[in-house]
This record gives structure tokens, C-alpha cells and sequence, in this order.
């Protein structure tokens, strides 16, 4: 065998093919180039549906408080504070809300902001939103008073209307221009002008990629110090891009590396990597955090019994679901508060001795009821890292208290598909499914979605209790914190009788920032404005 | 040979069809339900029965096929499902990085894998053709996300010469183009690599040991010619049917990679659409797929007449 001859031109075009590859290490540097005005955050999905109003979805959530405003909002101490509303009063029969908004609001098309846009766009909300239906059955009129004064008339007082215009998760009732907001409320909008610090650039929206933000210049912030969703909503850099970065471990390096500023939500896994490295901050932005809740389907046996379902919350403990879900003790918290620990309405009333895996009460209350054995069939999601271990958790826990489980493992869309479906689970229905909520969905029984039990108008689970839909309708009607408070925990006391689902604990995933990233404010929801750039921490 | 392209191409019709129906059929017969996933957590079930009935879901099966059929064969595939975008919007603008990284993924794997198997071949029993062919099953085992990860962690993160993550658009310049692709392609390659090599090695195998060979080397002519002039050519065929292989099932390979480096091509449009069960989406991808599936094996199916002109009888 005789040896290759490479010729001189082979060797030539080689060492070419090298130095061009290698060139391209000496030009890296500009892959990490920062721009000190483009703030790049990946978010916790994919923002696919651009109408806060039309869904609940957090992401489109958070898309709206990029760039629509709002009417009143949640300040950090958890009060309801005007935000483009200059001032309102109260008429001392509490029937007639006057409020005037602020002067010189401009939408992202620099027309001016006035009660005619206002007024539809609270209609819209409400046609949408659990709470905002439920207001607007105390409403007999909304009226225009000039372009900066409206009018909301009452039949009887309710407590609830400031806090409905302020609600701070979704359905956030973000205020609209007229000709948008009077869009069919069962219809996505197809024109995204805001009246917020930044404004939607559509044309470089590209689903699955990146949502673009620029600072609007024409925005005029309150002149209060930012505090939770109200505040001065100042715009600090002129861009923010929302990146997708489906594979967590992806962004973590990319943050790491510079490429991006901020990731709202990494996973808990991943924190050790994230914690020890100085280039790197961890921002606590969400000081609710997140509710675990198992939800029943009470439409079908054996959940349609309240016996039963209470079996579960004394086969249940929190500390088992959160050790497995989160890990971190730091970052959960063992609450069986349903309204939330840490807010104006937390109570522990009725849950004493539940939740602490009480098997052989469990067993008892199985055995008074009738329970045949019977396998309940729990929805297992196996793609969201939240859920992944919750079913199983539940299904070891159920078993040892008395029930039969079949856990059915499958990604979340179909369980989002699978979950309503009234039907038996042998023909492809359910029994239980495990979720979370933010936290500022749940701060009261009106709020909270899965409190609602009306029947079939309620949500998945379809609970039918006219006891606590009565105590529903009378926290509606109260108008001072201490008569709510009361009925908060009148409503846990049923729920701990005749559960209309579980709380399994609350948790809190913190962000993660570069160092050279300041200003991120706690909220119950990730905002950006008030967030700066330095050149440290590179 | 006109008329056998226009044959091949004829009988691509009724394989889509084919395709149509089985992808629409499965689609729907998958327990999920876009309009509940649509609808968010907070729906009822009346918001729920309100969207299925805007998407056209509440419609009999057939219906809605023929429906959907009409529409695509007058060049309209519809509105996704979730995006405020037609499905040709979104496909369209995701077929430049996947485009991309298929081609500089073919071209690292057969400028690398042709030359390294043909060595190979040449040096067989040698410690070239062990590193080679041990190299080969390396490639062949390890997952591609394994790969991906261990790159970036070197080649990204510790040496900074490539970014982590992401895809930079030609029209940005072919620099940046360049440099946001070389991790995924070469990370996409290796399997291809592989199998090339393998191919172009036992091909060989049975070239060099034909009597042109030996005519070749008595004329004197270089080793190098020999080697890649008259034997390469001549083993080609199989080469290119691999290649050819490969191709196809890129299309596989770029889901992995795309997901893993957040290019936003046509993999990462497949994954998103069938978890979000985007059926527009998802029936228009596949029809593209089963197309440029179809085609590509016409191409190799001619390109074997470039190297054996006694095909072409």
C-alpha cells in the first residue's frame, strides 16, 4: 500500500476551510456583546395569544401588563391603590363610585386616553372574567361624566368593585382604546395598543422565538415610587425582549453566559447552579407565589360524596407534596391557609387536624360512606416540572388512607383536555387532577375559580354546594375587611366539611438575573419597567 | 427521462393524500382538546364549547376534512389555532433556520465523513481505520442532546467561543449566521457522520479491489487521485443513497437540536404545535415533511445517473 499524496491546492483549501471555522471563535465576543438598553428575558412560556381579556393564561397576563395599564392595582402590601385613576369617591350610600382619571394618558397611537375607551373596556372584562361577572350583577349603569370623570351606579353596596377594577391576576382588566375594546369579548383582539410603559412591536412578534416591548415615550408615570403593580411605572431600558428558550437547562447556561438578563422562573433544580456564581442575582419577584391544589371531579362517584372527598384531606399532608415537588425548604411553604398565608384574609380555621395524613381517619370516613374500592382515577402530568411528582405523592398517600388509585399518566394538554370531560372515567373521564394557581388568583372566595360551586356553570369539577355559593354571595355583599374576614373563614369551614378541592402548599420559584441587573420589583405578577442595566457584573 | 420525473412526480399526489388523511384522522382521534387548552385555567365550560364551535371543532369529522382539504388544495392551510397567524405565516418564517442547519449539518458530514471512510477503507486494519470506525459507533450511540450538551458546555460556556443558545438570521450577516449554527450542525452531524462513514468505507472496500484501481495506480496516478477521482466515484451510489437517508431523516434530528440550541425552525414549530395540538399547524408541517421527503428520494434516485450513466438505460 502506497502512501496519499495530498496535492499543494488540498492542503491549501484545508488549512482555509480551519482558519475560516477558527475565525470564528476570534469574533465570538459578539455573541456576549450586552446592550445596556435591550433587556432579554425568557419567561415561563411562549406568549401564543395576545389577549389578556380573551384568556387566562399567566404569560398573556404578563404580556398585558407590558403594555396596557390599568384602572386601579395591588400595591406590595397588598392593597388596592389607584393607578390611572387620579382620585374617586364613594357616594355614603356606597351605591355611586366617581372616578376621575389621570389627565395627559395616551395610547401607544398618541391619542389621548378618555372614559369613552374606559367604559367598554370594563365591559369587556367583565364579560370575561369570574369576578367581573359577579361585580357587574351588582352594576346598573357606567356613565361618562366628561372625557376624564366616569360613573359606576350600584343596586346594593358590595366591597368588592375597587378591588375587581384592581385585581391583580388574570383576568386583569386592562383598560383598551374604544374601537378594541369593543371587540366581541368571545373574540381575540387583532390590534395590540396599550396605554402602558411599553409597547408591542407585532411585527417582530415571531411565536416561538421572541416577543419585542420598546419603551413608550409617551407614557406618563404616576409619581409614586413604584410599589407591587401601582406606582411610577418608569421604563428604564428602551427594549425588552421576551426570548423562548424551551429547554431550562438552555437558559440557565445562556444566563450564565451572558447571552440573556433575566429568567423570571427557573426551574428548582436548577438553583444550585445559579446561586454560588457571582455574575448571577436571585430576585425573590413574587412574594404570593403559588398554590398546589388537588381539584375533584365532583360531577361522577366517588368524589360526588362529600364524605369521601374529606377522607382525602385527612389522608393528605402538605410537607410530602412539597418536598417532592419543590425540594428546597427555602423555597415552600407548608400553608393550609386557602386564602393564602401572609395575607388579610388567612385562616387556619377547620384545617386543624386535617392535612396531616391521618390514615386511619381516613380509612373511617371511607368505610361511613360506603366506599367499594372503587379506583379513583388521577390525571398524572409528566411534562411540567411543577406537577411531575404530585400525582404520584397523592396516589402513595390516597392508597395508604383507604382508596384505590389509578394514576393515569399523560402530558398536561391532554390532562387540560382530558379534565373537562364531564363523563365517568370509563369513558375518558377523571376523578382527580392536581394543578397551581398564582396565588393572587386565590386571595378570596370570589376570586378563587375553584370555590365556585355552581354546578355545571362551574369550573372543571363541576362542585354543586348552595351553601357555599350563599357565602359567596355574601362576601360579595360585605364592605368591610372584618365582615369578609369572617366569611373567608365561615367558607373554609364548608370547604373543610364538603371540599370543593385540596390545597397541597404553597411555593415560591424566585427569578434569576445577571449582577448588573437592579430593580425588579416584588409583585404578583413579573413586571419590567423600574428595571435597569449597569455595565458590572459582565 | 422527462417523462419519468413527470411519472415520479405524479405518483407524489395520491402518497399525500395518504398522508392528509392518516395525519387528520390521527389528529383527531388523539384525546385532546385545543379549545380546553385554549380556554385557560379560569374557563367554563361554556367558554370552552364557545371556542370549539369558532374553531369549527364541533363539526362532524368528515366535515371538517373536507373542509380543511378544500382549503389546501387552493393553496390556504388555514389559521393556526393559537397564534393571530396564518399556518403558511408561521411555517414560512421557520423554514430559513431549518433549512440552515440541514445543509451546514450535510455539508460537515459528508465533507468529514466521506474523506474519513474513504481513508478508512484505504487504510483497513489499520489504527486509522479502528479510531475511524470506533469513532463511528461513538456516534451512532451517543443521544443528540448528550452531545449538544457537552459542546456547549465546552466550546460555549467554558471557552466562549460560540453562544449557548439561539439562531442569528442570514440577513444579519454571515458571520453571525455562521456562528450560530456551527454547534448545532456539528452536534446534528455526528450521527450523520457516522453512518456516512461507514457507508463510504465498506463501499470502498469493494472499489479498491477492482482491476481499474490497479490500471489507475500503473498509469501513475496519485494515490489521492486514485482514492478520491476513480474509486470514490465509483462507489458513490451507496454513498449517496445514505446521504440521501440522511437527509430525510434530518427531519427528525432537527426537532433535538433545534429544541436543545432554541433555533426557531420547523422541529421546534413540530413540538410546540403538537403539545399545544395546533392542528393546522401540525397537518400543514407534516404535508411539508412528507413532500420534501418524497422529493429528496427523486433526487437521489436521478443523482445515480450522474454516477453510473448505465442507470440511465
Amino acid at each position: 500500500m502506497q502512501p496519499v499524496n495530498y496535492s499543494r491546492r488540498t492542503v491549501l483549501i484545508g488549512a482555509a476551510a480551519l482558519a475560516g471555522i477558527l475565525s470564528f471563535a476570534a469574533i465570538s465576543g459578539s455573541a456576549n456583546a450586552q446592550d445596556e438598553d435591550t433587556l432579554r428575558v425568557v419567561m415561563q412560556a411562549d406568549v401564543r395569544i395576545v389577549d389578556p381579556i380573551w384568556t387566562t393564561s399567566y404569560i398573556v397576563r404578563d404580556h398585558g401588563y407590558m403594555i396596557y395599564d390599568t384602572l386601579f392595582a395591588m400595591d406590595a402590601n397588598g392593597e388596592i391603590q389607584p393607578q390611572m385613576v387620579d382620585r374617586y369617591t364613594v357616594s355614603e350610600d356606597k351605591l355611586t363610585y366617581t372616578f376621575t382619571l389621570r389627565g395627559g394618558l395616551l395610547w401607544h397611537d398618541n391619542q389621548p386616553v378618555t372614559t369613552a375607551d374606559i367604559i367598554p373596556s370594563i365591559k369587556r372584562w367583565a364579560a370575561r372574567d369570574a369576578l367581573g361577572q359577579t361585580v357587574m350583577t351588582f352594576v346598573t349603569s357606567i356613565e361618562a361624566k366628561d372625557d376624564l370623570t366616569f360613573e359606576i351606579k350600584l343596586k346594593e353596596p358590595t366591597g368588592l368593585l375597587i378591588f375587581a377594577l384592581g385585581k391583580p391576576s388574570s383576568n386583569v382588566p386592562f383598560m383598551m382604546p374604544k374601537r378594541i375594546a369593543e371587540t366581541d369579548p368571545n373574540t381575540q383582539i387583532s390590534e395590540f395598543i396599550g396605554s402602558g410603559p411599553f409597547v408591542f412591536m407585532s411585527d417582530e412578534w415571531r411565536p416561538g422565538d421572541k416577543a419585542v416591548y420598546t419603551k413608550f415615550e409617551g407614557y406618563k408615570p404616576r409619581s409614586e415610587a413604584p410599589s407591587g403593580l401601582t406606582g411610577g411605572k418608569v421604563a428604564k431600558v428602551s427594549r425588552v425582549e421576551w426570548r423562548v428558550i424551551a429547554d431550562q437547562q438552555q437558559a440557565v447556561n445562556a444566563l450564565l453566559n451572558g447571552e440573556i438578563d433575566i429568567i423570571q422562573q427557573p426551574g428548582a433544580d436548577l438553583f444550585p447552579l445559579l446561586k454560588d456564581d457571582p455574575s448571577i442575582k436571585i430576585v425573590d419577584w413574587n412574594p404570593y407565589g403559588y398554590q398546589f391544589n388537588l381539584r375533584f371531579n365532583q360531577a361522577v362517584k366517588p368524589f360526588d360524596n362529600p364524605k369521601i372527598r374529606q377522607a382525602a384531606l385527612y389522608a393528605l399532608n402538605q410537607e410530602d407534596f412539597l418536598q417532592a415537588a419543590i425540594g428546597n425548604p427555602e423555597y415552600y411553604t407548608v400553608c393550609k391557609a386557602m386564602f393564602v398565608c401572609g395575607t388579610q384574609l388567612e385562616t387556619i380555621a377547620g384545617m386543624e387536624d386535617k392535612l396531616e395524613s391521618n390514615f386511619a381517619k381516613s380509612k373511617q370516613l371511607l368505610a361511613d360512606a360506603g366506599y367499594d374500592g372503587e379506583p379513583v382515577v388521577l390525571l398524572h402530568s409528566t411534562d411540567l416540572p411543577a406537577l411531575t411528582n404530585i400525582a404520584p405523592v397523592a396516589k402513595s398517600l390516597l392508597e395508604r388512607g383507604g382508596f384505590v388509585v389509578d394514576m393515569q399518566s399523560m402530558d398536561w394538554q391532554t390532562v387540560l383536555s382530558r379534565r373537562v370531560r364531564k363523563e365517568p372515567p370509563s369513558q375518558g373521564g377523571w376523578n382527580a387532577m392536581a394543578t397551581y394557581w398564582s396565588s393572587a388568583d386565590v386571595l378570596n372566595p370570589v376570586m378563587g375559580a375553584f370555590f365556585n360551586a355552581s354546578g355545571d356553570k362551574a369550573a372543571f369539577g363541576w362542585p354543586n354546594d348552595p351553601e357555599m355559593e350563599e357565602l359567596r354571595r355574601r362576601f360579595v355583599r360585605a364592605d368591610a375587611l372584618e365582615e369578609q374576614k369572617g366569611i373567608a373563614e365561615a367558607v373554609q369551614l364548608r370547604e373543610a366539611e364538603s371540599p370543593t378541592h385540596i390545597v397541597l402548599g404553597q411555593f415560591n420559584l424566585p427569578g434569576a438575573t445577571r449582577s448588573n441587573v437592579s430593580g425588579w420589583i416584588p409583585a404578583a405578577a413579573p413586571v419590567f419597567w423600574n428595571i435597569e442595566k449597569g455595565n458590572g457584573g459582565e | 427521462m422527462i417523462s419519468y420525473i413527470l411519472r415520479r412526480l405524479a405518483a407524489t399526489i395520491p402518497v399525500m393524500l395518504i398522508v392528509a388523511v392518516l395525519v387528520f384522522l390521527m389528529l383527531r382521534l388523539t384525546p385532546s382538546d385545543p379549545a380546553a387548552i385554549i380556554a385557560g385555567d379560569n374557563a367554563t365550560s361554556e367558554q370552552i364549547l364557545a371556542i370549539r364551535a369558532k374553531l369549527g371543532l364541533d363539526q362532524p369529522i368528515v366535515t371538517q376534512f373536507f373542509t380543511w382539504l378544500g382549503r389546501v388544495l387552493s393553496g390556504d392551510f388555514g389559521n393556526s389555532f393559537f397564534f393571530k397567524k396564518t399556518v403558511w405565516e408561521l411555517v414560512s418564517n421557520r423554514i430559513e433556520p431549518t433549512l440552515s442547519l440541514s445543509a451546514l449539518t450535510m455539508v460537515f458530514a459528508i465533507a468529514i465523513a466521506v474523506p474519513l471512510g474513504a481513508i478508512a477503507a484505504y487504510r483497513q486494519g489499520t489504527l486509522i481505520d479502528r479510531v475511524v470506525m470506533g469513532f463511528s459507533v461513538l456516534g451512532f450511540s451517543v443521544p443528540v442532546f448528550v452531545i449538544g450538551y457537552v459542546l456547549v458546555y465546552v466550546f460555549a460556556i467554558n471557552l466562549g467561543w460560540f453562544p449557548v443558545q439561539g439562531y442569528q438570521r442570514l440577513a444579519s450577516g454571515i458571520g453571525p449566521w455562521l456562528q450560530s449554527l456551527i454547534l448545532p450542525a456539528v452536534t446534528l452531524s455526528v450521527i450523520y457522520i457516522a453512518l456516512i462513514a461507514r457507508m463510504t468505507r465498506t463501499s470502498m472496500l469493494d472499489v479498491l479491489s477492482e482491476d481499474y484501481i490497479r490500471t489507475a495506480r500503473a498509469k501513475g496516478q496519485t494515490e489521492a487521485k486514485v482514492l478520491f477521482r476513480h474509486a470514490l466515484k465509483n462507489a458513490a451510489v451507496p454513498i449517496v443513497t445514505v446521504v440521501g437517508i440522511g437527509i430525510a431523516l434530518l427531519i427528525g434530528g432537527v426537532v433535538v437540536t433545534e429544541s436543545v440550541y432554541s433555533i426557531p425552525g420547523l422541529g421546534r414549530l413540530t413540538v410546540d404545535a403538537v403539545l399545544a395540538r395546533d392542528f393546522p399547524v401540525i397537518q400543514a408541517i407534516i404535508l411539508l415533511f412528507s413532500l420534501v421527503y418524497v422529493l429528496i428520494n427523486l433526487i437521489v434516485d436521478l443523482s445515480y445517473t450522474i454516477f453510473d450513466p448505465r442507470i440511465r438505460h
